[in-house]
């Protein structure tokens, strides 16, 4: 039997900061609580994120995990339409990113 | 030995120009071994500077020097606390004139000012450089500037020499902080996990607020208080590297794991290989630790070998960007703003490549090939504003595109309002990679 589960935002138990260089965004994704860093690990994946981004249409995204402080890095390639420099973006760095990853739905255990 | 104290002042060129007389103040009231850093150059900034320098060689530094080092110099200098900075931006020898200026102005003895150089590959020469690392596909662009990062250890020469003002030009922002720890400590140029962890204390440091409540507020989830009055941050760095990152005292803000975390992390790609000039920081197992009231420290970073390249970034001439702006109110607004979008379509589309946002339904998410936009339901917004971009090589285009938007005025939809038009040059930009030893850098007193 599955324990029951509910879906949210990761924008209830987690917290980010999107930064840029070049064609590049790199996105971090901390958790507010420990005890919430593992269902980030699972349920935030490399491919979820993508998919999460397909408008953008990354070349590639990987993810680091840094468990010591309960927090993962996102690092999407080729979403800034040519990056700072070159996109036609009123938000040029893609600042904004971070919160469109907090939209993100993900599974925790029901209270 | 007393620990070094480095505060930061300002974190990017545009940043508030009262924020370093508090961080001033503390560092005065602690006492001990102290330095100040203002981070100021952007990889755009520094192109734009670069032009200005080319239209008029007295320009090219930080015009915001004025404004940021006027009200702190003579404290400073009074208190033996040097300021390091890049704003020399594209001129270093321009901002230390000005500076002598300023001292003088205020009835201050000549200070003692280092720049930094080497960095400036626009010349010939640098261009030649260049030209061989760069990827193929750029070759034959119109080159219009190149800056190679340049790390800590010029600037810890000159402060060690008794520099009071160290300016440079582009070197690596964390270095700005490396350079005085470096001074301080007298570390080996391999002692890499010092040399990571005073990086990282740098990292922290060179956005300014973003380490002390700035960037982070989010009303109800992440509250700070005093964010109109946030403090800029100040670290205090350990004979290991390691530091405290804390803030101006009596000042709004925050420092907490959050913050120091999110700003940790900030432009980060691979946390096991944060590459700058003078090491490769390695922050896999590094702890973040509140240790007081807005203390929190930061340990554990360790350090590798240096890159045997520099970065470099190259700029391009890259043509004309004009954009323009009308909005839409009550009833129907929606539909009248989706009709002046497709009305400037069938007038501009055959010029240029257009990006549309409809600010207030679709915007800055969305990418500019208007995959997101075209996949947004048609909706009853009352309250949105048109914007369309382009750009093009031929700048009488992009006033076109202008054009056409101010002419919405009249023979647009009905209620158009608030028609703004902009257009700027725009440069275009790569990185490249070039042995240190083709590009060294080197420093000089100025009078």
């Amino acid at each position: 039997m599955t324990a029951p589960s509910k879906i949210i935002p990761l924008y209830e138990i987690a917290h980010g900061r999107t930064g840029d260089k070049g064609d590049r965004s790199s996105i971090s994704l901390i958790a507010y609580r420990p005890e919430h860093f593992a269902i980030l690990v699972e349920q935030v994946t490399e491919e979820r994120v993508a998919a999460h981004f397909a408008y953008r249409r990354p070349a590639k995204v990987t993810r680091y995990v840094l468990p010591r402080i309960h927090a993962m890095n996102f690092v999407l390639d080729g979403v800034l339409d040519g990056g700072v420099n070159d996109a036609l973006n009123l938000d040029m760095h893609g600042k904004a990113l971070a919160f469109h990853l907090l939209e993100l739905q993900i599974a925790v255990p029901a209270p | 030995m007393k620990e070094l104290a480095v505060g930061a002042g300002a974190g990017f060129s545009g940043d508030r120009v009262d924020a370093a007389a508090p961080v001033v103040k503390t560092l005065i009231e602690r006492g001990g071994p102290a330095a100040i850093i203002f981070e100021m150059l952007a990889e755009r900034t520094l192109a734009f500077a670069q032009l200005e320098r080319r239209r008029d060689p007295s320009k090219g530094y930080e015009p915001a020097i004025e404004l940021q080092v006027r009200p702190i110099l003579a404290d400073c200098i009074a208190h033996g606390i040097p300021i390091v900075s890049n704003f020399g931006a594209a001129n270093p020898r321009g901002a230390a004139a000005r500076l002598q200026a300023i001292a003088k102005d205020l009835g201050l003895p000549a200070p003692k000012i280092a720049v930094v150089e080497g960095d400036d590959l626009s010349d010939a020469k640098g261009a030649g450089i260049v030209a061989k690392y760069i990827a193929p596909e750029f070759a034959g662009r119109p080159f219009a500037s190149a800056n190679v990062y340049q790390g800590a250890l010029e600037i810890a020469e000159a402060l060690r020499k008794g520099a009071q003002v160290v300016v440079t030009g582009r070197v690596a922002d964390p270095s700005l902080v490396l350079g005085p720890a470096l001074a301080h400590y007298g570390w080996s140029m391999t002692d890499w996990d010092a040399l990571a962890g005073a990086t990282m204390a740098g990292h922290l440091l060179e956005c300014g607020a973003q380490v002390t409540g700035g960037y982070f507020a989010d009303p109800g989830m992440k509250d700070v208080p005093g964010l109109a009055n946030a403090g800029y941050p100040i670290a205090e760095i350990a004979r290991d590297g390691s530091c405290i990152v804390g803030k101006a005292a009596n000042t709004g803000g925050l420092v907490d794991a959050r913050t120091v975390k999110e700003q940790l992390l900030y432009e980060l790609h691979d946390p096991a290989a944060y590459l700058t000039p003078d090491v490769v920081a390695d922050i896999s197992d590094a702890e973040v630790t509140v240790v007081g009231k807005d203390r929190v420290r930061l340990s554990g970073v360790r350090g590798h070998a240096r890159p045997a390249t520099l970065k470099a970034n190259v700029f391009f001439e890259g043509g004309w960007f004009g954009e323009g702006e009308i909005s839409y109110a009550g009833r129907n607004a929606e539909a009248r703003a989706r009709l002046a979008m497709e009305v400037l379509r069938e007038r501009l589309a055959p010029h240029l490549a257009l990006r549309f946002d409809l600010i207030g339904v679709a915007s800055v998410l969305g990418d500019d090939d208007g995959r997101m936009f075209a996949a947004t339901p048609v909706g009853h917004a009352t309250d949105v504003r048109l914007r369309v971009a382009g750009t093009h090589a031929d700048e009488a285009v992009v006033e076109r595109l202008m054009g056409e938007v101010t002419a919405l005025w009249t023979a647009g939809p009905a209620g158009g309002g608030g028609v703004r038009t902009a257009k700027r040059k725009r440069l275009s930009t790569t990185s490249c990679y070039i042995p240190r030893e083709l590009v060294p850098a080197r420093f000089a007193f100025v009078e």
